[in-house]
């Protein structure tokens, strides 16, 4: 399979304009007529479907919440960036470009990115005419703070509750297009599987979580907007319901998923406290703009954090990244919590823990106004921590939080199967091998408020409107598969929780597939995987039954992908035999501790083709070229 | 509270209910938990503990976990969310109970959430208010620069405090009249005290009124019991402007 791109040609600047030129138009009289298909109504499938709706088309909108604006965007907590500079702080187009691929570690697509950086201002001008109450100056004019990998400040926010403005942003757009009766929203409704006629995708059918009904539904293009799936590895500051099963089973119809082992390592999260444990929570990344990042010298000092005199101290962050200190990116600075941890520095329960202080934050600045930064960031952590992080340090560790991987799609956001597009997090366009914080969200509204209502009309030109409807045989083979299956998953009737499934599958990954990988612990994973996951089909228990609201059965259904899907991550892992972004092989490191690339054989996307359950995938490469920044390694010392 | 390691035994009292259609109990549970829990960890244990007895786990919604989707919404001891203010019940930690003590667990009730299960409740009829006007008609694209429109700290501080509803309900179920005066008040207040959302407002004040009363919900006396309960801490002065709004647009018979 050869797998184009279709990256514009032309100076970089210039791409996403000559490509809106060439693209096919659908005429304003001809758009009714056509029937989209948005699944997810986070904050890529909401500005999608609103604006698809705008346009004239007709779309059918899915989530398995019980409201659109239940998505887990609503849950993203320190800001958006944009490349406004405001600030007159030296921030362009190009700037922000340039730190999205050196902060992804030279893996991620030059054009794409360049168009994100373009449209990211756009995006700001957007929310704010909706109503978004972004933090403003006393003048009025809009307040920014900085984010990691950054030395400008660029970062929108909305107090510590960004992702909730802007996706009630998005929401009210897409709630107006209800109002106008050009949406219609099916909310508790579960897409299972696509459906692929001629080679194109042509439907969904989905299970309604309340009557447990499958349903059939027909259009003339499909858009999955299904979110990330960090939570293959059980604890993450994922929703509890965040999962991969839409983007799975778009890749067993035949989508190339791309760069699966790509995950994001969050450091500042809180640590784990049991095993009853069932989520992370996440400490916003703003938190470092004030907080600094710190451990005993000493290995093994049991002193409270108070009695540690500063010399005794290692800011370890501001030590061996002077330039950027505690705004490291992610991926550098959640591996040198490891390395602290790991060398018996670590404070709190069981050593996995460093400390994140705010006392000199609060002696410069006074304590109401670091409240008024992130008063509901050190709200949430007094509450699960029962500690006031005003008195003492908080306690951190790093945890999984994103997946830059996702179905491969080209310039287009058009996956491998014509007709299927890919937005938000679910696609792995953007962000390489580490997204810069801030990112996920420009990225998200940009894939849907700015680049699919252009690319779609240019695939759905090329369509005759409403060519077959959900009496094609392939609806109803379709319909038969995903029946069987959930009835095999109720007849097990074994003796195991799916979530103690889950749990071991999570620990599994978080142990071979986690912030630092080797050849053998892979090896390891890949030979555990398929026998858990026949011990799974041979064991678990899902009790109740499929024609009623069945919670159990939904996480069955989602676990059964992750155990397919873990495979896939660790696979992909092994076979990248190299250290970039947050995917640290430990055989590839400098001697202190540094990823080392191997841009001579991996400067690749790896794009997985389904070849049949227990089959081995057959990786497809796209190579990436770099004709705007220069390969190098990436430094923030 | 809890006893020195840190345990404690709990008999629940919990709302179950197999469908809409069906009538519903009361069912008792003892389930040991600990202090460092989550409310709703303590659920999954108990949900863990009936799967394998073979009987089927209690329904309840929750997404994310940290305070913020607005999908759990579970009563506590009679109260929306449990004993802490400003906390949704995602975000109580049993360390705010006793070894030993009784817990009462029922879903929100009121005529426009019906019981879907156990726990879970439709609140569709929140999205239909917001869909009668909750937004600011502005197409994608058609918007000016984001800072030619200025907009005072205070103000922005202001619409934000409203702007966080979270949309969990937990005002509807404190409320006698089971009225959602609260959700409805807050989206209209957020808008209402940004220029771009004061074009509309009239208009909207009405139609979103209009609707919450086409669901069901009962009318606002003044109790305040909404207040109390939400996790956000929205103010009731957001009802007063919706009222004042919606007083003047009648007399001005706004064009819905
Ligand atoms: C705690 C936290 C904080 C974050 N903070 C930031 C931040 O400050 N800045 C930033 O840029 N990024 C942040 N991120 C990342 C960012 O929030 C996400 O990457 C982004 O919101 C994903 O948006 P999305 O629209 O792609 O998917 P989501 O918001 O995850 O939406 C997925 C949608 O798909 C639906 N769906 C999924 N599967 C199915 C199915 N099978 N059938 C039907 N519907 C389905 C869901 O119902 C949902 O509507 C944060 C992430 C977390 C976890
Ligand atoms: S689960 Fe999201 S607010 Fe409680």
């Amino acid at each position: 399979m050869h797998l184009d791109a279709k990256i514009p040609s032309g100076p970089i600047e210039k791409k996403w304009d000559t490509r809106r030129f060439e693209l096919k138009l659908v005429n304003p009289a001809n758009k009714r007529k056509y029937r989209v298909i948005v699944v997810g109504t986070g904050l890529a499938g909401g500005s999608a479907a609103a604006t698809l709706a705008e346009l004239g088309y007709h779309v059918d909108a899915f989530c398995f919440q019980d409201s659109p604006r239940r998505a887990h965007s609503i849950a993203a907590q320190g800001g958006i960036n944009a490349a406004k500079n405001y600030q007159g702080d030296g921030d362009s187009i190009y700037r922000l470009f340039y730190d999205t691929v050196k902060g992804g570690d030279f893996r991620s697509r030059e054009a794409n990115v360049y168009r994100l950086a373009q449209v990211s201002v756009e995006i700001i001008d957007q929310c704010v005419a909706q109503g978004v109450p972004f933090a403003r100056e006393y003048g009025g004019t809009l307040d920014n703070r900085s984010f990691g990998g950054a030395q400008v400040s660029r970062t929108f926010y909305a107090r510590g509750q960004t992702g909730q403005q802007l996706l009630i942003g998005c929401y009210q757009a897409l709630e107006r297009q209800v109002d106008a009766g050009r949406v219609r929203m099916y909310p508790r409704t579960e897409m299972l599987d696509v459906v692929v006629i001629d080679g194109h995708a042509k439907g969904i059918v989905t299970r309604d979580l309340v009557t447990g009904k499958l349903q059939r539904h027909y259009a003339d293009a499909v858009v999955l907007a299904t979110g990330g799936y960090g939570n293959v590895f059980y604890l993450s500051t994922n929703a509890k319901n965040c999962n991969v099963t839409a983007a799975f089973r778009a890749y067993r119809r035949g989508a190339l998923f791309a760069n699966p082992c790509f995950t994001q390592i969050h450091p500042t999260c809180i640590p784990v406290s049991g095993d009853y444990q069932s989520k992370l929570t996440l400490m916003s990344e703003s938190l470092r703009n004030d907080g600094r990042i710190w451990v005993p010298a000493k290995k093994g000092d049991q002193r409270a954090p108070g009695q540690i005199p500063e010399p005794e101290r290692d800011y370890y962050l501001e030590r061996k990244y002077p330039s950027f200190g505690n705004l490291a990116p992610r991926d550098i600075a959640s591996r040198a919590a490891k390395e602290a941890c790991d060398d018996g520095r670590g404070i709190g329960p069981g050593g996995l823990g460093v400390y994140l202080d705010f006392a000199d934050a609060i002696q410069r600045l006074g304590e109401d106004e670091v409240r008024s930064r992130y008063g509901n960031l050190f709200h949430m952590y007094e509450k699960i921590t029962g500690e006031n992080p005003y008195k003492v340090p908080m306690r951190i560790y790093p945890a999984v939080h994103y997946t830059m991987g996702g179905l491969w799609v080209d310039y287009h956001l058009q996956s491998t199967i014509p007709g299927l597009f890919v937005l938000g997090e679910a696609n792995f366009s953007d962000h390489g091998a580490n997204r810069l914080g801030a990112s996920a969200l420009m990225q998200g509204l940009a894939d849907g408020y700015f680049v699919i209502p252009y690319t779609l009309g240019d695939y759905l030109a090329g369509q005759k409107a409403g060519k077959a409807d959900t009496t094609h045989a392939a609806f109803a083979e379709v319909e038969n598969e995903v029946r069987a299956r959930l009835q095999r998953l109720l007849d097990v009737n074994g003796s195991r929780s799916v979530d103690s499934f889950h749990r071991e599958l999570g620990k599994l990954m978080w142990e071979e597939c986690g912030m630092a990988r080797d050849a053998a612990g892979l090896q390891r994973a890949l030979d555990r995987i398929p026998a858990l996951r026949e011990e799974f089909w041979g064991d678990v228990r899902v009790p109740g039954d499929s024609a009623d609201f069945n919670q159990e059965l939904e996480k069955a259904g989602r676990v059964a992908d992750f155990m397919e899907f873990a495979e896939l991550m660790c696979l992909d892992a092994l076979t990248r035999d190299e250290s970039c972004g947050g995917h640290f092989r430990t055989e590839h490191q400098t001697d202190d501790g540094e990823a080392v690339r191997d841009d001579a054989n991996f400067t690749h996307v790896s794009a997985w083709e389904y070849k049949g359950y227990g089959e081995r995938p057959v990786e497809q490469r796209e190579p990436l070229v770099f004709e705007n920044v220069k390969l190098a390694v990436r430094s923030y010392k | 509270m809890a006893n020195a390691t840190g345990t404690m035994r709990l008999k629940l009292h919990i709302w179950r209910q197999k469908g809409p259609n069906q009538s519903g109990a009361i069912k008792t549970y003892d389930v040991t938990a600990n202090e460092h829990m989550s409310f709703l960890e303590m659920l999954d244990v108990l949900n863990q503990e009936l799967i394998g007895k073979g009987e089927e786990p209690v329904a309840f919604d929750h997404d994310c976990r940290e305070g913020i989707c607005g999908s759990c919404n579970l009563v506590i001891n009679g109260v929306p969310h449990g004993p802490q203010r400003g906390t949704t019940a995602c975000q109580l930690h049993m360390r705010t109970f006793k070894d030993g003590d009784e817990i009462w667990i029922e879903p929100w009730r009121a005529k426009a959430f019906p019981v879907i299960k156990d726990l879970v409740v439709d609140r569709g009829a929140f999205d239909r208010i917001i869909a009668a006007g909750g937004y600011v008609s502005v197409n994608t694209g058609s918007a000016p620069d984001a800072n030619e429109i200025l907009i005072g700290k205070a103000d922005a501080e202001e619409a934000f405090g409203y702007a966080a509803c979270i949309g969990c309900g937990a005002c509807v179920a404190a409320c006698k009249n089971a009225s959602a005066m609260l959700f409805t008040a807050a989206k209209f207040a957020h808008l209402q005290k940004l220029p771009q959302g004061r074009v509309e407002a009239d208009r909207r004040a009405v139609r979103m009124v209009q609707q919450h009363d086409a669901e069901g919900f009962g009318s606002c006396t003044n109790q305040y019991e909404c207040e109390a309960v939400c996790p956000k801490e929205i103010s009731v002065t957001s009802i007063a402007r919706l009222n004042a709004a919606y007083r003047r647009a009648s007399l001005r018979s706004v064009e819905v």
